[in-house]
């Protein structure tokens, strides 16, 4: 048996590549869901409900899939580049904690549109700034970013617990570790009343279209995919790599700030060490059940959502272990690592 | 005399992929002690061909047979057993292994623990003394050059006990005293007792090597002919299926000097890559500069492309310094450049051609920082025109271009906007009759238009039918130029040696 290029990569084959994976996923996913006594139509039943059966169910849904957008959205840009970006989560709490020190004292003095835009940029630039230590790194000396971008989240992580606990640490939250919390005013309004579900889910998609056409439309983008699939020629051709990557790591990592300033604006309200179940590193499923691609981004983040918010429905409902959610999030990965490789690949005898 | 039985017969070998027939009914045979040209351009269903017979593909009709019986289609171990043995054209060896353990690997029992290395080690010195193969067996093979991978690669299959050795395209990687090297190696083993097999698309590789020429054309068996009684000119109009002949210069007066370097000097890996070299290149000439390779080019080819800058010395183009532009400002200020490789460097295969048409000018495509795609697809659809790449529109995936077309493409994209000077590196490596003679017609053409062309490449035909002068490379050296009239095999053999006229006027002093 032996793998053989493909001529070309059809479109369908792209379409249908995530889809597949999802179903393999959740079939193999149905044997451990067995195996904890409970079957698997009725627990996969308790899913779709908990995640779309009823109105708030719907809006936390989507609620949970607005900062994975973005976190998807940046590893997909880092990604389409090579630039193997781990660390969206750390860039997701920089962003947060950028938002959270300016967001309840100096910004309250400007407009709102202008304190949200600088909210927005401070986040952007922290989470940026985080990337780009990794990315000059590599660019200078060769160190593998997968190893520093995927270390500096647990150094992140620590430096928001020293934060919360010093610095921006609350004192009218009897003692919990968490931070100040942003002025009242400046909280994105909802989308849905009597929900979680704010407008940054509409600032998500938007920031999409907007990669998307920056990506498929602009010189910057045309050189982004020349250097990110082949470096040699694209640097014969006059594309300068170290400049390209550099803006790439920038986006990317802005990205993902963006989506904790988001989460802080929106939802939370304050920064804690637990405010991300993982946005950064279920961002990097979402990049690649899409594709890479902007627009499969969006779906996949609705998926990677659906799982997470039904599986805790479903596991009060049925008493299967809610990690069941990581675990078919993470088979979907495989499945798609898979199916993308016989996308490219077929299979001869 | 009566033949005695073939030691292999291939028996109406059909194979199809989807819609292309890649092997239509094809027949041959093999004798004890012979060496065959399998003779065919790009395309032309050769190396099909020996994947059916070393198991790779299964035929879809035919049969292969090793000295009168039937080969079980579809598996290499098989053919292995049979004593065929296969050199691959991209070697198929693990850089971080000795030469011991790659070719003992795959030969050795999955359940055996332990490997007896003096043995396997003493049966590899005992094979390449036979055969005149030497290699060490204890070197590490990412050490090793090109020509000695090769060698590996040999020694495995004869390590395997193979008695018919097929190479394809053996000669594709190496330097030409390598080639001939190797065709005396397989003279040797086919006088004792071997029989070899071996690709080629270059003429006077199977004129001068072998027995016996096989050629393909569109994947059928167009002629056979003994060596002995054919010439160059036939097998040409044989594999291309018309007569061909490359494109001869014409004489012109040369211009003024375009491109002047003095006492350029360029470093690499401590070393000196090129060092105090001084050439001309002038309107309206191409000068070819010639050299076994590893000896410069590569560098040299670097520094005008503006991805290495030098160290000493000058180089100016147009009376401008450009040891220090970046590729873009190069290709502003009319530079044009053919790169070495054209798969790594040359174009990104999976983009479409539109794209690698204009990546060099995305400026001048562009408005605030967008793409015109429509400009830029026009200009993809005119160079596709004018320089007759086939078989793509401006969305075609690059990748699936085949080499000349991807050299069109390249070519063109450099030539349209009639660039005042012109590296060509290795422009015609890897193609085939058709593809040379093109390529070689839009290079004088060129030249007559009084673009200054520095031409790099290891084909001497080539250079001496397109260069006005040549001057050779040897260890980042170049020797004084002479002209193309006065270059004759001898000659130009001492310079590429290195042995050359001392430079008249200054001597470069340590």
């Amino acid at each position: 048996m032996r793998f053989e290029r493909r001529e070309d990569v059809s479109l369908t084959a792209l379409l249908v590549a995530p889809f597949a994976a999802v179903a393999a996923a959740l079939l193999l996913c149905a044997g451990l869901i067995a195996m904890a006594g409970v079957s698997p139509w009725v627990a996969y039943a308790e899913m779709l409900k908990g995640a779309f059966g009823s109105r708030l169910a719907i809006t936390e849904t989507f609620t949970r899939a607005s900062p994975l957008i973005l976190t998807g959205l940046a590893a997909a840009v880092a990604f389409r580049a090579r630039l193997w970006n781990i660390g969206g989560e750390g860039q997701f709490y920089m962003g947060a904690l950028a938002a959270a020190a300016l967001g309840h004292a100096t910004v309250t003095a400007l407009p709102l549109p202008l304190a949200w835009a600088v909210l927005a940029g401070a986040g952007m630039a922290a989470g940026a700034l985080l990337l780009l230590v990794p990315a000059i790194l590599r660019l200078r000396f060769g160190v593998d970013e997968v190893v520093t971008t995927l270390l500096l989240n647990f150094v992140v992580l620590l430096f928001v617990g020293l934060m919360v606990e010093g610095v921006l640490k609350d004192p009218m939250a009897f003692g919990w570790p968490q931070s100040v919390p942003v002025a009242a005013g400046l909280r994105l309004p909802d989308l849905v009343p009597r929900s979680r579900l704010h407008v940054g889910i509409v600032l998500a998609v938007v920031v999409v279209l907007v990669v998307w056409l920056v990506q498929s439309r602009t010189v910057f983008g045309a050189e982004t995919r020349a250097a990110g699939l082949n470096p040699r020629a694209a640097a014969f051709a006059g594309v300068p790599l170290t400049a390209t990557l550099v803006k790439v790591a920038a986006l990317s990592g802005g990205l993902a700030g963006l989506a904790g300033v988001i989460e802080v604006l929106g939802p939370v309200g304050y920064v804690t060490t637990t405010m991300s179940p993982g946005f950064g590193y279920a961002g990097i499923v979402v990049a690649m059940l899409a594709a890479l691609h902007p627009l499969g981004v969006v779906a996949a983040s609705v998926f990677v959502a659906t799982i997470f918010v039904g599986a805790d429905a479903m596991s009060r409902a049925t008493g299967v272990p809610s990690f069941i959610a990581d675990v078919i999030m993470s088979v979907a990965l495989l499945a798609m690592l898979a199916a993308l490789l016989f996308t490219t690949y077929r299979v001869r005898r | 005399m009566t033949d005695p039985l073939p030691v292999l017969e291939l028996d109406g070998i059909t194979k199809r992929f989807g819609a292309l027939t890649a092997n239509d009914d094809v027949s041959l045979s093999l004798q004890k002690g012979e060496v065959l040209a399998l003779l065919g351009e790009n395309g032309a269903g050769k190396t099909t061909l020996m994947n059916i017979l070393f198991g790779h593909y299964a035929a879809d009709a035919g049969e292969v047979r090793v000295a009168g019986k039937p080969l079980p289609a579809g598996t290499p171990r098989a053919a292995i057993a049979a004593g065929v043995g296969m050199v691959h054209q991209h070697f198929t060896l693990a850089g971080n292994l000795t030469v011991l353990e790659n070719i003992v690997i795959g030969a050795q029992p999955l359940w055996s623990t332990s490997l007896n290395r003096d043995a396997a080690a003493a049966r590899i010195r005992d094979l390449s003394a036979t055969f005149g193969l030497p290699v060490d067996p204890d070197a590490r093979v990412g050490d090793l050059s090109v020509g000695e991978r090769q060698r590996v690669e040999i020694l495995k299959a004869l390590y395997r006990d193979a008695r018919i050795l097929i190479l394809d395209e053996p000669t594709a990687v190496l330097a030409r005293p390598e080639a001939e090297q190797l065709f005396r190696i397989l003279r040797g083993m086919a006088q004792g007792g071997l029989s070899i097999i071996f690709i080629s698309h270059k003429l006077h590789e199977v004129m001068g090597a072998s027995d016996r020429v096989v050629v393909l054309r569109g994947g059928k068996v167009v002629a056979e002919r003994r060596t002995a009684e054919t010439n160059p000119a036939e097998l040409a109009e044989l594999m291309v299926g018309r007569a061909v002949a490359r494109p001869k210069r014409q004489a012109h007066e040369a211009g003024p000097p375009v491109v002047v370097a003095r006492g350029l000097s360029v470093s690499h890996g401590g070393g000196m890559a090129l060092d105090h070299v001084d050439f001309d290149v002038r309107e309206g000439e191409i000068l070819g500069i010639v050299g076994v390779s590893g000896n410069g080019q590569a560098m040299l080819g670097r520094v005008l492309s503006g991805l290495a800058r030098p160290v000493g010395g000058t180089i100016t183009f147009q009376g401008r310094d450009i040891g220090r532009l970046t590729p873009r400002q190069a290709v502003r200020m009319g530079i044009g450049r053919i790169p070495e490789d054209r798969h790594a460097e040359g174009v990104v295969g999976d983009l479409a051609v539109w794209e690698n048409a204009v990546l060099e000018r995305l400026d001048e495509v562009s408005r605030w920082g967008f793409v015109r795609r429509a400009a830029a697809k026009e200009r993809a659809a005119a160079l596709i025109r004018r320089f007759d790449i086939r078989g793509a529109g401006p969305e075609t995936r690059t990748r699936l271009l085949s080499g000349g077309n991807m050299q069109k493409l390249i070519l063109g994209r450099n030539l349209a906007a009639g660039p005042r000077f012109l590296l060509a590196n290795q422009p015609t490596r890897g193609l085939d009759e058709g593809a040379i003679a093109a390529v070689h017609s839009e290079l004088l053409q060129a030249r007559a238009e009084g673009a200054a062309i520095l031409l790099i490449s290891e084909d001497l035909d080539e250079a001496v039918g397109l260069s006005d002068r040549l001057q050779a490379i040897v260890k980042g050296r170049l020797s004084e130029p002479i002209p193309a009239e006065e270059a004759d095999a001898r000659k130009l053999g001492l310079m590429m040696a290195g042995v050359w006229a001392a430079p008249q006027g200054v001597s470069h002093a340590v």
